[in-house]
């Protein structure tokens, strides 16, 4: 099928956009300005400030000389790409790839290839364009051609007929200036001087002579332009692949009916992804309400599934959040994120269940979509002895040990998060304590191992070492104390407690 | 008279063959290493679709506690499936829980913010039929909540443990077995210093259709243990003079 381009030239972006905020405007002349080298540069210029002789470009001082009256207002950089992001966002409605024209930055680029028809040809096509845009206040020139460059040539160049017909790019380009093929100004400037003035006058020169005198960038874009390079359009929305929508004959207000609309469209996606061998990753319910409003939901698996009732339950975990309003009529239900999904093969005989279970992945996707992902934990063991650091957090379920568990040495099956200070009476050097007074109770020690002396990492925090002792009192309740520090004179030393042995 | 007997026994069996327990034979595999405790439930097997409850009000009782949990984990995990940890002030030590030979690395812990959440993710993980058990741990529980997990439980067979802060509502759950927990002084061979095998009183306050009891049990490094006699000192609920039931 033969690609078919729009290039949609805003031809005073800013102006309109202006004026459409602040309609006020219309009688007065203005200017967008922007500091430079610390002078202000016209960058924008309305119209009527036009009319008198204003250029983009020139001092904002020089400009209220030429033009009296004139209304001086700041801009934004980033301003002419958001607009023009709004802009292509709404102009999804005519072709699904809609990129922002990054040369001039006053402009998009639509891929139409098999969308015209849909209004009814090109002509009709291009007239819906130009009369909704001006119906919102902006002014447009719009061009269809086989290639993007081609397109921005003649929307912005062309002075014949907007609509190029399949072929006929090159035989458009030929009595256009240079300018139309978006060269930078030393290429330009160059041309000029050698006496090409149309693009007819150099089009016909070997490759290898253009190139010495132009340069490679001069060539991509005439042969963008040409056609013989392909262009990549950047779309500003990635289309969906996996998307579903309904439309509702009566707003739907309940969350039965929200149910009903939720269960409808999962059956429709799933069966096309389970076609396909991909399974959800994300998906995000949209509804549009009567009035104007959307609202959204979104859910996450941890693992690729295409199994209805499991993303049911996720989405009706959720169904709270949606706010009908006066009710919904229109639910799209979209897949941002598929992966391949693991089919898993059928067993003779029940095996051993374990982590990668999919009821356990289901239900771990439950809980991070009620409550969230951050309190599902799992701890692998860490090579190291600080008991605080000798486990290790992860969050994936599959994540394996490298290392083992370490038998060898008494652990408190209940550790504080930080040591509770103890007061102690405790035989010098290295005895263990006789008693021990903790939260206002005195626990005499009858049985005691220790101690197991437990250095501080010294590379990742300065301080004393620890020396541990496992405890029993007389009742039978048995204690993780340690002793932080030596014995001396002039040294601190402190007792805490730090955990509960079972 | 030996007629009468047997007649009761026979009818006690049939009854709780109505309610859905498992007859006699299945009981060999279904052994938890509890030893004699378990001729204390019903038809002498340990309930596995069942609320186990477990009294904790110090945190020394909830210590014992998990080291008693973690020695039953080992055998209900021992297929290769999961367990899930609930709490919202967890102070359990995973690296503790291989000393009762349970991997650590095959318990998945969520650290949630308030009880009511516990109790959601809880009855969502007793309902998850590829895991073995469920640990929860709770302020309270009120009658209606239990009811919920144990509705949960009879439907999927996850064996549920729930660690109850709060003594004072206690007869108010419909948990199958209640249990507390305590530690005991341990016990070193030939009265060698330093410390022995961890050992606790337990004592199941709670049983349905079965007979609650005290033992003196032992976690003797690979599995429990129970202590029949212990030499020179009496058994520390005997001391208090606790009633026991």
């Amino acid at each position: 099928m033969q690609r078919r381009f729009v290039s949609i030239w805003f031809r005073q972006l800013l102006a309109d956009w202006q004026l459409i905020r602040r309609p006020e405007l219309a009688e007065v002349p203005f200017v967008f300005s922007a500091p430079d080298h610390g002078r202000m540069l016209i960058t924008a210029v309305s119209p009527i400030a036009a009319h008198s002789g204003v250029k983009p470009g020139m001092r904002a001082a020089d400009a209220k000389a030429i033009c009296p009256g004139l209304e001086v207002l700041d801009d934004k950089p980033t301003r002419p790409r958001n607009l023009l992001r709004g802009l292509g966002e709404w102009c999804v409605r005519y072709a699904p790839i809609v990129a922002i024209d990054e040369f001039g930055m006053d402009g998009l680029l639509l891929d139409i290839s098999g969308c015209a028809h849909l209004w009814g040809g090109e002509r009709e096509y291009l007239k819906e364009i130009v009369s909704r845009l001006k119906s919102k206040g902006y002014t447009v020139r719009l061009a269809i051609a086989d290639t993007p460059g081609a397109a921005w040539a003649v929307s912005r160049f062309g002075k014949v007929t907007p609509l190029i017909p399949e072929g006929g790019h090159t035989e458009a380009l030929l009595s256009l200036v240079p300018e139309a093929l978006r060269l930078d100004d030393v290429v330009l400037a160059k041309l000029r001087k050698l006496g090409f003035y149309h693009i007819k006058s150099f089009i016909g020169m070997p490759r290898s002579v253009l190139r010495r005198r132009f340069g490679e960038e001069f060539l991509l874009r005439l042969a963008q332009a040409l056609g013989t390079e392909d262009e990549v359009l950047v779309p500003l929305q990635i289309p969906v692949p996996f998307q579903e929508r309904l439309p509702c004959l009566e707003p739907i207000r309940t969350r039965t009916a929200i149910e009903i609309v939720i269960t409808k469209m999962l059956e429709s996606l799933c069966k096309r992804m389970q076609n396909e061998g991909k399974g959800l990753r994300t998906g995000v319910l949209k509804g549009y309400r009567l009035d104007g409003k959307e609202v959204q939901i979104s859910i996450g698996t941890s693992g690729a599934t295409h199994s209805v009732i499991h993303l049911f339950k996720l989405f009706q975990l959720k169904i709270d959040q949606i706010r009908p309003g006066l009710g919904i009529e229109l639910f799209v239900l979209e897949a941002p994120k598929v992966d391949d999904v693991a089919i898993p093969q059928e067993h003779m005989w029940s095996i051993k269940p374990g982590l990668d279970d999919q009821s356990v992945i289901r239900l771990l996707d439950r809980v991070a979509g009620k409550v969230g992902l951050e309190v599902i934990r799992r701890y692998l063991p860490a090579s190291r002895y600080w008991p605080e650091r000798a486990v290790l957090r992860t969050a994936a379920v599959t994540e394996k040990p490298v290392s083992s568990w370490r038998l060898d040495k008494p652990r408190p099956t209940e550790l504080l998060r930080r040591p509770d200070p103890i007061e102690v009476m405790a035989l010098i050097p290295d005895h263990p304590p006789k008693f021990f007074i903790y939260k206002g109770v005195q626990h005499q020690v009858i049985k005691a191992d220790g101690p197991e002396r437990i250095e501080r990492e010294w590379w990742l925090d300065t301080g004393e070492h620890r020396d541990y002792y496992q405890v029993e009192d007389d009742q039978g309740k048995r204690y993780w104390l340690f002793r932080s520090g030596h014995y001396g004179g002039d040294q601190k030393y402190q007792w805490f407690i730090h955990g509960f042995f079972a | 008279m030996e007629g009468k007997k047997e007649i009761v026994i026979k009818l006690q069996q049939d009854i709780l063959l109505w309610q859905g327990l498992k007859p006699q034979a299945a009981a060999k595999e279904a052994r938890v290493g509890l030893g004699e405790i378990e001729q204390a439930f019903p038809a002498g097997v340990f309930p596995k679709r069942a609320i186990h409850e477990f009294i904790t009000v110090l945190p020394e009782d909830s210590a014992a506690s998990d080291g008693f949990i973690a020695g039953l984990l080992a055998v209900l995990m021992q297929n290769g499936a999961a367990c899930v940890w609930v709490s919202t002030a967890r102070r359990l030590f995973p690296a503790a829980l291989s000393l009762f030979n349970v991997e650590p690395e095959r318990i998945i812990f969520m650290d949630v913010k308030t009880e009511k959440d516990v109790l959601w993710v809880t009855e969502e993980a007793l309902k998850c039929e590829g895991l073995a058990a469920v640990v929860a741990e709770l302020g309270s529980l009120s009658l209606i909540e239990s009811r919920r997990l144990q509705l949960a439980v009879e439907e999927s067979g996850v064996t549920g443990f729930i660690l109850r802060k709060d003594a004072s509502k206690a007869p108010s759950t419909v948990a199958t077995a209640r249990w507390r927990i305590s530690p005991l002084p341990s016990d070193t061979l030939d009265g060698l210093p330093g410390l022995g095998f961890p050992r606790w009183q337990v004592e199941l306050l709670k049983v349905r259709n079965g007979n609650p009891g005290s033992w003196v049990l032992e976690w003797a490094g690979d599995g429990f243990e129970e202590v029949k006699k212990v030499r020179g000192r009496s058994v520390w609920s005997e001391k208090l003079d606790r009633q026991i039931g």
